[in-house]
């Protein structure tokens, strides 16, 4: 990999001082940083070429539309998605998931049923919920274990004829543990129900090729991969794509429109009313060529080399539970320290200028499951560093000092 | 009993006395710990305090037509935001909370120091005293 310290150059805010001390940012689930080559990106385009995609005949015009056709190849790519059309630009993993929830309200009827996890997201139980709601669906939980994994062989017995859907996330965004996917996807494809991956916190940490999974929808958000916020991309397989009724009404998604009746474009317009967020989508293309660049080979590595120091390291304080402990996880730690608030300890991690995150992290189920209020949740990207990690565990040691 | 203004001041006195934010966060701290128990038949969904990280409660009760107030939480640095509220607004007339100016948290530099999230869950907390004494002082 780049040499760390020249790679943490290309993020300007990790020279930011918080409180007179230098920024750790150990909140990289939520939001990753963006690098200056994103950053440029974006500049590039609303000082050089700032104008709507698709519609106008003038140079800038056609600059703007190329590249953000571009970013739909980069995502394409990387993805190993078969067909340009089935990557639909949305403003995040939240939008394309609904697409999804929504567009299948006409092909779910009360005798079907719906099954997520209990370590979802609650972007990836609320829609759903939604769903049943309207059409009398009954909404199924894969239960968790102790370890933070999930029970397959629970699985195995929930799916029956009536399973039409599983929406599942690649990696829990709260436990950091990563899914056996491949197995999910295949007993549930055996049943024939379609799969929704939410690839929220799994796609900043390893590359995963679509095509080869054999999944149905994926969605993503840019912010979460050293990209902009509000954008993100849904991919499903076009013949499902083109079953599914548009989201929105506007421009761009229609081919013809009168009074009497509108024609709707192909795919992917279909799901891209209106002016998109044009100038994020570059940086979301620019933002995977970056990471791309670094290697995710060399991401993973180096974070799992983070992750066991860092698990290593809180082990030393005394009173610390750490939540989850499944055989594959990405550099997320979940934990308490003694009975102490999480929202405690992240305000005075705060004072020493760590950003973690703390509360029920959008997972209420989970916090239900381990009864607790919330957890603090470090969560290491590839630019951070072992000193950091150092930095925090003093600053956690302090805080554990003045709670008493 | 002194009144609102006079006490606001002797807390921005007391926290003059802080060299740095470690210092104010430690005196929070310990004033949380110091915060008398909470009467468990309050702890209902209904003093509730809504738009707080963590889970605080607040109950008001009136004798001889002053309010006083206790509270808890599940967070010890709320519960230290808790004790100075209540040293503030406890054993006062309604009327004089209602209209009381509270600038005191300006004053003590902690605003500053408390994330958007914490500050309106102090600004929810400060609310929900004043409504208390809204509705007590429209029953008289």
């Amino acid at each position: 990999m780049k040499n760390i310290y020249k790679i943490r150059e290309d993020f300007p805010i990790l020279n930011k001082k918080i409180n007179g001390t230098d920024l750790v940012y150990f909140d990289n689930a939520a939001t990753s940083q963006t690098p200056k080559q994103v950053i440029q990106k974006i500049v590039d385009y609303y000082e050089q070429y700032n104008s709507n995609i698709h519609r106008g005949l003038h140079s800038l015009s056609t600059d703007a539309t190329n590249q953000y056709e571009l970013s739909r190849k980069i995502i394409q790519k990387h993805f190993g998605i078969k067909n340009n059309h089935e990557v639909i630009f949305t403003s995040g993993t939240t939008h394309g998931i609904n697409i999804v929830s929504s567009g299948l309200e006409s092909q779910i009827n009360s005798s079907d049923e719906l099954i997520v996890s209990e370590m979802e997201h609650h972007s990836n139980i609320v829609p759903w919920q939604i769903l049943c709601e309207k059409t009398d669906a009954k909404l199924k939980v894969i239960p968790i274990n102790k370890e933070g994994s999930l029970d397959i062989d629970t699985f195995k017995t929930m799916l029956n004829k009536n399973v039409k859907f599983v929406s599942i996330n690649h990696v829990s965004n709260s436990l950091g543990t990563i899914n056996p996917i491949e197995e999910i996807i295949e007993l549930a494809h055996k049943n024939n129900s379609k799969v929704l991956l939410d690839g929220a916190q799994g796609a900043a940490h390893f590359k995963i090729n679509l095509s080869e999974i054999n999944v149905d929808y994926y969605v993503a958000s840019a912010h979460k991969l050293c990209g902009p916020t509000g954008v993100g991309f849904l991919y499903g397989k076009s013949e499902l794509l083109e079953a599914l009724p548009s989201y929105q009404g506007g421009g761009e998604m229609i081919s013809s429109v009168t009074f009497k009746k509108t024609e709707y474009a192909d795919l992917p317009y279909k799901f891209e009313a209106g002016t998109p967020n044009i100038s994020g989508v570059i940086g979301f293309g620019a933002a995977i060529d970056y990471m791309n660049d670094i290697g995710f080979d060399n991401i993973e590595s180096y974070e799992q080399e983070l992750l066991k120091y860092a698990t290593d390291r809180l082990k030393e304080i005394s009173g610390i539970k750490i939540y989850g402990n499944p055989g594959n996880k990405i550099s997320v730690i979940s934990f308490n320290l003694s009975n102490h608030h999480p929202s405690d300890i992240g305000s005075i991690l705060d004072q020493f200028g760590i950003a973690v995150r703390t509360g029920q992290h959008c997972t209420q189920p989970v916090m239900d499951y381990y009864n607790i209020p919330g957890t603090v949740r470090v969560s290491l990207s590839f630019y951070n560093t072992k000193s950091e990690i150092d930095l925090f565990i003093d600053a956690l040691e302090k805080a554990s000092n003045m709670l008493g | 009993m002194e009144n609102i203004e006079s006490i606001q001041q002797e807390i921005i006195n007391e926290f003059d006395f802080f060299d740095d934010w470690s210092e104010k966060y430690q005196y929070l701290i310990d004033l949380g710990k110091n915060l008398p128990t909470f009467n468990e038949i309050n702890r209902v969904d209904e003093n509730l305090v809504k738009g707080c990280q963590s889970n605080v409660w607040l109950h008001a009760e009136i004798i001889n037509d002053k309010i006083f107030y206790t509270a808890d939480s599940d967070a010890i640095i709320s519960k230290g935001i808790i004790s100075i509220l209540i040293s503030v607004f406890s054993g006062q007339k309604p009327e004089d909370i209602i209209t009381a100016k509270i600038d005191f948290i300006e004053k003590i530099g902690l605003s500053n120091h408390l994330s958007q999230t914490r500050a309106n869950g102090l600004l929810a907390m400060v609310k929900q005293i004043k409504i208390y004494a809204v509705a007590y002082d429209s029953k008289k």
